[in-house]
């Protein structure tokens, strides 16, 4: 049910020619993936994603459209090539996902790598509950250290990229620092 | 009296206890759901709606952009230290085992360290990007 | 009856390729260039799920330890996508701050206005 929410949305998104209200529906899609992770059990990643999707990544995208002053865009030419790439490339994946086990059995050769081992050596090793925390800053430690470092790369680019005054396309209002 | 006075009395009304969810987040993460890039953009949050609705120059003059410029690499450099600890008392890179006599102990000890790293960059992250965008379009 | 059962075995995967397609047309088929980046962010968004929707075992529990519960959910994909997710919001900003530049080098954020400009000088 919420899936299929999801896709109207999504559809939505796709035909809303202005840009404020492509933001706004962007928000509610976040919203509604937020739930659908709920009901995934993937309690953490519902979290951030509602936290992130629907709160920071919002306010940026507003942030832009008010520095960009765009309002909508025109009516698009009609585009048959991109829709029969999107359509095939669509039904190609479909037939794919058939190969992957139903959704939701316990015996799906995910289940028995690794994870079992974590799930039952997690408190014993690390006095730690929550077994996504013990994964992410303990098991996998460097990925994390390497997502920190993503985190500050993206802040320093963007602090470069926007620093100082607004500039006219010949430079006439120059830098305020 | 302003067209906005409900905005203004309910989110003085809301931040501290947007702060204290953040605090509660950061530090349950060991518990239940939580952890440090959750707390992280709560924080951020909290003060970005402090922004929009009282303006940049109130915002700024509570957390300065030196300070956010400070801050940002600063959890860089508490993660990378914790494991800069281990390698320096001969045990391998991030191996939080060093950081207490019984190993288990020090690994919790290590996984706090990191996700407190953690919260004070992503945090101080968003909270300069939303200056970066708000300055350049004043 | 079997195609049918099989369908709604699947019905989440293909709910998925359908979000993940949507976004997929927006990206190459629109020109402005804010649509184009929240067309990238419904791809990611859809690849977050791709990946989250197999570690669901149906009558287990989130993967918090817990003395009552013995089924757990399978915990890697979470930590995956958790860095997924943030690095993602990290691209997002930064090419937000490009489109910005773009629009002031240029006055623009259409691709097809920026093109034809380029094409006179």
């Amino acid at each position: 049910m919420l899936l299929t929410l999801l896709v109207i949305v999504t559809i939505a998104i796709v035909r809303m020619r202005s840009l404020f209200g492509v933001i706004a529906l962007s928000g509610v899609y976040s919203f509604l993936m937020a739930s659908v992770l709920m009901v995934y059990d993937a309690v953490d990643v519902a979290m951030t994603e509602a936290a992130v999707g629907a709160g920071v990544s919002t306010v940026l995208l507003l942030a832009a459209l008010h520095l960009t002053k765009a309002r909508e865009y025109p009516q698009p030419r009609p585009a048959a090539i991109p829709l029969l790439v999107a359509v095939v490339v669509g039904i190609a994946l479909i037939w794919a996902t058939y190969d992957l086990p139903a959704f939701g059995i316990a015996d799906a050769p995910i289940h028995k790598h690794v994870a079992p081992h974590y799930l039952q050596n997690a408190l014993q090793e690390t006095l730690v509950g929550n077994v996504v925390s013990a994964v992410l800053a303990d098991y996998r430690g460097f990925d994390t250290f390497g997502e920190v470092i993503v985190v500050f790369t993206a802040g320093i680019g963007v602090m470069l990229l926007l620093k100082g005054r607004r500039q006219g396309r010949d430079g006439r209002e120059g830098d305020a620092r | 009296m302003r067209l906005d006075v409900v905005l203004r009395v309910g989110v003085k009304l809301i931040i501290p206890f947007m702060l204290l969810f953040g605090l509660y987040v950061q530090l349950h993460g060991d518990y239940g759901p939580g952890g440090g890039f959750q707390a992280g953009v709560i924080v951020a949050g909290a003060l970005i709606v402090y922004a929009l609705i009282f303006g940049l120059d109130e915002a700024q003059r509570v957390v300065p952009r030196r300070l956010v410029e400070f801050l940002v690499p600063l959890g860089v450099l508490i993660y990378a230290g914790t494991g800069a600890f281990a390698l320096l008392n001969g045990h391998n890179f991030l191996d939080y085992s060093v950081l207490a006599a019984h190993a288990p102990a020090g690994r919790e000890r290590g996984i706090l360290l990191v996700e407190a790293g953690v919260l004070v960059t992503v945090s101080s992250t968003m909270i300069a990007l939303f200056y970066a965008f708000s300055e350049r379009g004043r | 009856m079997g195609a049918v059962q099989n369908f709604f075995d699947h019905y989440n995967y293909i709910a998925t390729i359908v979000l993940m397609v949507a976004g997929l047309y927006i990206v190459i088929a629109r020109g402005n260039m804010i649509k184009k980046l929240i067309g990238l962010m419904l791809f990611q968004t859809s690849v977050y799920l791709l990946y989250i929707a197999p570690g669901k075992i149906i009558g287990g529990t989130p993967p918090v330890l817990d003395p009552n519960f013995t089924v757990y959910s399978n915990p890697l994909p979470h930590v995956l996508i958790l860095t997924a997710i943030v690095v993602g919001v990290a691209t997002i900003a930064l090419g937000l701050a490009i489109v910005s530049r773009i629009h002031e080098a240029y006055g623009t954020i259409e691709e097809d206005e920026i093109f034809a400009r380029e094409e006179q000088e």
